[in-house]
């Protein structure tokens, strides 16, 4: 006790937050943020896992401009995230405008549409395999005895298959986004549609002026997650298609995979992630800087 | 519309009545649609191969083939894989959530100068895709010998920003009067935690432990990179091989695929008002 001074509140308070954080941030420091600027310095070299890292400069990333196999993966990428992303919030916005209507049995309801979420993607992938069997599968099959002769060759076809993988992601997803939007109408309060009642609004009227707006925060973070969610895509194309046929279903997040583990180029495959990093990141940003003209606070 | 509502009462009610009747059509529509495959997978794992593309759709099969689950369950070891999950799941969550709680409890309750920063710093990461940091995860886990053990996935699982995020929402809630109170009267730091407010935080837990329920009994990539052993192989990445081994045998596929969807549809079903909420409260997918 001599001549020591007694800790100051700040101190105190200093030592017990980091004895509290210890545990986390030793994980967070040795498994996400160290390795967020290793792989940065990795993409900078040619690596296969073994000998000494060969500092080669920008050679990843020029290397990349000229790569068919990224370049088609890169395109495949963002052709599904043309197609996901606006189909999928628009159904679930759908539905969940329906389920906030008063309804009964809501929660069955909710049950089912959010069933697919919460299900292993590999699992489900098997069924829809077989649901899309080209010869012999139910849809085919139906669309055979409707006068269809040449049905879709779904995951066997170079122009179908990402269409197919496309239809079951949204499948997959539509819950998840119905979930969030149906928490954001349950937040409007009742009295701006009583105001709308009283003039005389009708429904379509109703959902431009009050529930569109209202929902506006709401539909801007679900795009941000949509378009994010949509390039990580990566169990359902491993099951389903594996990148094909061709390389129609190739995917950055399958590329990137593959080429860290199985041809081991670590370093290109770093040059790929944080290419998808920050083409992520320009995305978001742009969606940030356009918010303002949408999205109500 | 606005001429129905300038109408008399019984053409309003009409109106009403007919609204109410498509919403429902077209909810039953829709809810049929996003169940039929898991019911087309349950029919099927109950019949004869043969049987399962007959068409019009045979819902019931004639005769059932419970054997299909047995075969299953003895030709490969998915007893084994079952468990692996298991493991994997029950040490994961229990390390999540004191780490997790732990820190979300410094960031939201205690007051010192580097926590915004910090926390921060947390929030950021959580942009980030995980193939940026996939292979210096890897190179680590490499280092340190855990390659083809659990303990590689239960470090990755630990580490999960979203928890902590998740529990500083939820403690934000508790009012600081009642923690300066307890401080008043003599409790420690790691006294008003555990005795104070873990108690408050059971909806905060059971959201927590629904969430990495579903997210570790569900993870593929993970297994996927490291684990090469069959005998300790997750249910995902066992159900991967096994339709690389049995791909033409489909009731067999099917009768796999509902084993291996059981635990997390009961579990959904059962906890889904908290598992929605940390849909809701988070908005970030596994």
């Amino acid at each position: 006790m001599f001549g020591k001074k007694p800790l100051t509140m700040t101190q105190r308070n200093r030592i017990n937050g980091y004895m509290f954080l210890l545990p986390n941030i030793l994980g967070f420091l040795a498994f996400i943020l160290i390795p967020v600027f290793f792989s940065f310095g990795m993409s900078f070299v040619e690596w296969n896992g073994f000998g000494a890292f060969k500092f080669i400069g920008f050679d990843n990333y020029t290397k990349l401009l000229q790569d068919d196999n990224f370049i088609i993966s890169f395109r495949n990428s963002i052709i599904f995230m043309l197609i996901t992303v606006p189909i999928t919030l628009f159904l679930a916005l759908i539905v969940s405008v329906w389920l906030n209507s008063g309804i009964k049995w809501l929660k069955l309801f909710r049950t089912a549409v959010f069933l697919p979420y919460v299900t292993s993607t590999i699992a489900v992938a098997v069924v829809w395999q077989l649901i899309f069997n080209p010869t012999k599968g139910p849809v085919n099959t139906i669309l055979m005895n409707l006068g269809m002769d040449n049905p879709p060759g779904w995951f066997a076809s170079t122009s179908w298959a990402l269409i197919a993988v496309s239809i079951v992601y949204i499948w997959n997803h539509i819950g998840y986004y119905m979930v969030l939007y149906l928490a954001g109408l349950q937040g409007i309060p009742d009295h701006l549609y009583e105001a709308a009642d009283l003039d005389g609004a009708g429904i379509i009227h109703k959902f431009f002026h009050i529930t569109l707006p209202s929902l506006s925060p709401v539909i801007f973070f679900t795009v941000i997650m949509g378009v994010i969610n949509s390039f990580k895509v990566f169990d359902m194309i491993y099951v389903l298609t594996q990148g094909g046929p061709g390389r129609s279903t190739q995917v950055l997040v399958y590329t990137i995979y593959n080429t860290a583990f199985k041809q081991f180029d670590f370093g290109y495959a770093s040059a790929m992630a944080y290419v998808l990093f920050l083409v992520i990141l320009v995305i978001t940003f742009i969606q940030f800087r356009a918010q303002k003209k949408w999205v109500n606070y | 519309m606005s001429q129905a509502a300038a109408g008399t009462q019984p053409s309003v009610r009409r109106t009403n009545l007919f609204k109410k009747g498509f919403l429902y059509v077209a909810l039953i529509i829709t809810s049929i649609t996003m169940v039929f495959p898991f019911l087309w997978m349950l029919s099927s794992s109950l019949k004869a191969d043969n049987e399962i593309f007959t068409f019009p759709i045979k819902w019931i099969p004639e005769t059932v083939y419970w054997e299909n689950y047995y075969k299953v369950w003895t030709e490969i070891p998915f007893h084994l894989y079952y468990l692996n999950t298991i493991k994997l799941v029950v040490i994961t969550i229990a390390i999540l959530l004191i780490t997790c709680s732990l820190a979300g409890y410094a960031f939201s309750k205690i007051k010192f100068p580097e926590r915004d920063g910090l926390f921060f710093l947390y929030l950021c990461t959580m942009m980030i895709p995980y193939q940026v940091i996939m292979i210096p995860q890897f190179i680590l886990m490499k280092n340190l010998g855990l390659i083809d053990t659990h303990a590689a996935l239960v470090l990755l699982g630990v580490v999960n920003p979203f928890g902590v995020f998740l529990f500083r929402q939820f403690f934000s809630s508790i009012p600081d009067e009642l923690l300066e109170a307890a401080k008043i009267d003599g409790l420690s730091e790691i006294g008003i935690y555990a005795r104070i407010v873990l108690p408050l935080m059971k909806p905060a837990i059971a959201t927590l432990v629904i969430f990495s329920f579903m997210h570790t009994w569900n993870d593929f990539l993970g297994p996927l990179i490291y684990l090469t052993k069959d005998e300790l192989f997750t249910l995902q990445l066992g159900m991967q091989h096994f339709i690389g081994q049995y791909n033409t045998e489909y009731s067999l596929l099917m009768a796999a695929a509902v084993s291996s969807i059981v635990p997390t549809v009961l579990v959904y079903i059962l906890a889904q008002d908290y598992f929605v909420k940390g849909v809701v409260g988070s908005g970030v997918k596994g």
